[in-house]
């Protein structure tokens, strides 16, 4: 195809896509204007009923649990996907993994290494904050697992790495990506066993404002704040392993 | 609409048009983590605080860094391409 056909071509596509945008546009409600009968009944029932001012959180975790369950399980399954595929490239360099050889650190400069070690503790509790407050105030599970799962990344970029208990580090976070995903699985079914049915919500709703307040909405909170922290560190450690090992193999 | 609204909106766009004309991949990284930041801002004064978080921890910290990661793992790849040769 010639450059002269290919933007005629490329004309029209733009031309359709730009008008059949501005249709759409000039359809839309006037912001602020919003008429959903679902969300206006959402906004006033939250707070009396569940006692939980995010409606958010209750709306993702109460009233469209079963969605996110599904939600949850994306993750799960991205991770473990690529898990897979980079074991697989592993065995095919034939390199060692090796965990007893000490870990080169990767920060050449100082200063990133002295900022990154001032922020982990800050952003470790940031990232608990979010999830703890997530059935009070905008942030939760999902928000609150990847702040903390950027606190550990933080201490990779000062030049350290994770030992958690003599284990590999990515064995942790495996457990801990499963036990939040099973977690999550485990209150639904406490809804099914003590309140009839899945995901019913089976705790006391609490008073309106304190920290244990939404009823299970701040334990679906934490389960999926661990696997979200879990699924990324999974990722992101074996990209970085990777790495180490087939620098080493170079040098 | 407010002026802060408008402004951000401006800004969305230039940041938009500035990933895309940017060549080199590395550095694409960086300014799309940059364009994320201003898409949360975006969110936020369209009030939606949530849906602003889930961005920042997303489009400008995680996302930029797995990039960057997986770019690190293709220049590797072909540098030992390169040695084997």
């Amino acid at each position: 195809m010639s450059p002269r056909a290919r933007m005629v071509v490329f004309g029209c596509g733009a031309a359709g896509f730009a008008a059949l945008l501005a249709w759409g546009l000039a359809g839309l409600p006037s912001f602020g204007h919003f008429d959903g009968a679902y969300g206006q009944l959402l906004a006033h029932i939250t707070v009396p009923e569940r006692k939980a001012t995010s409606v958010i959180a209750v709306t993702t975790f109460d009233f469209r649990g079963f969605d996110t369950l599904g939600e949850e399980f994306i993750l799960f399954t991205a991770a473990v996907g690529v898990l897979v595929l980079l074991r697989l490239q592993r065995g095919e360099e034939q390199v060692p993994a090796d965990p007893q050889t000490p870990r080169e650190p990767v920060a050449e400069s100082l200063s990133l290494r002295s900022v990154a070690t001032a922020l982990v503790g800050p952003v470790l509790v940031l990232g608990i904050y979010v999830v703890a407050h997530g059935a009070l105030t905008p942030g939760g599970g999902f928000q609150g697992g990847v702040v903390l799962m950027s606190s550990f990344l933080l201490v990779y970029l000062a030049g350290s790495h994770l030992r958690l208990g003599g284990s590999r580090p990515i064995t942790a976070m495996e457990v801990a990506e499963a036990t939040g995903a099973a977690g999550f699985v485990l209150i639904g079914l406490g809804g099914l066993v003590l309140a009839g049915t899945f995901m019913e919500n089976f705790i006391p709703a609490g008073t309106r404002g304190s920290l244990l307040s939404g009823g299970d909405v701040p334990l679906f909170n934490i389960a999926v704040g661990l696997e979200v922290m879990g699924a990324l560190l999974v990722v992101l450690g074996e990209l970085l392993d990777q790495r180490l090992l087939t620098r080493k193999e170079s040098d | 609409m407010t002026a802060v609204q408008a402004t951000v909106l401006v800004v969305v766009a230039l940041g938009g048009g500035a990933v895309v004309l940017s060549r080199d991949p590395a550095r694409q990284a960086l300014v799309t983590s940059v364009f994320g930041l201003s898409l949360a801002a975006l969110f936020f004064v369209f009030q939606a605080p949530d849906v602003a978080l889930s961005q920042i921890v997303v489009g400008a910290v995680a996302l930029p860094a797995m990039i960057l990661l997986a770019l690190g793992k293709i220049r590797r790849r072909e540098r030992a391409a390169e040695q084997k040769r």
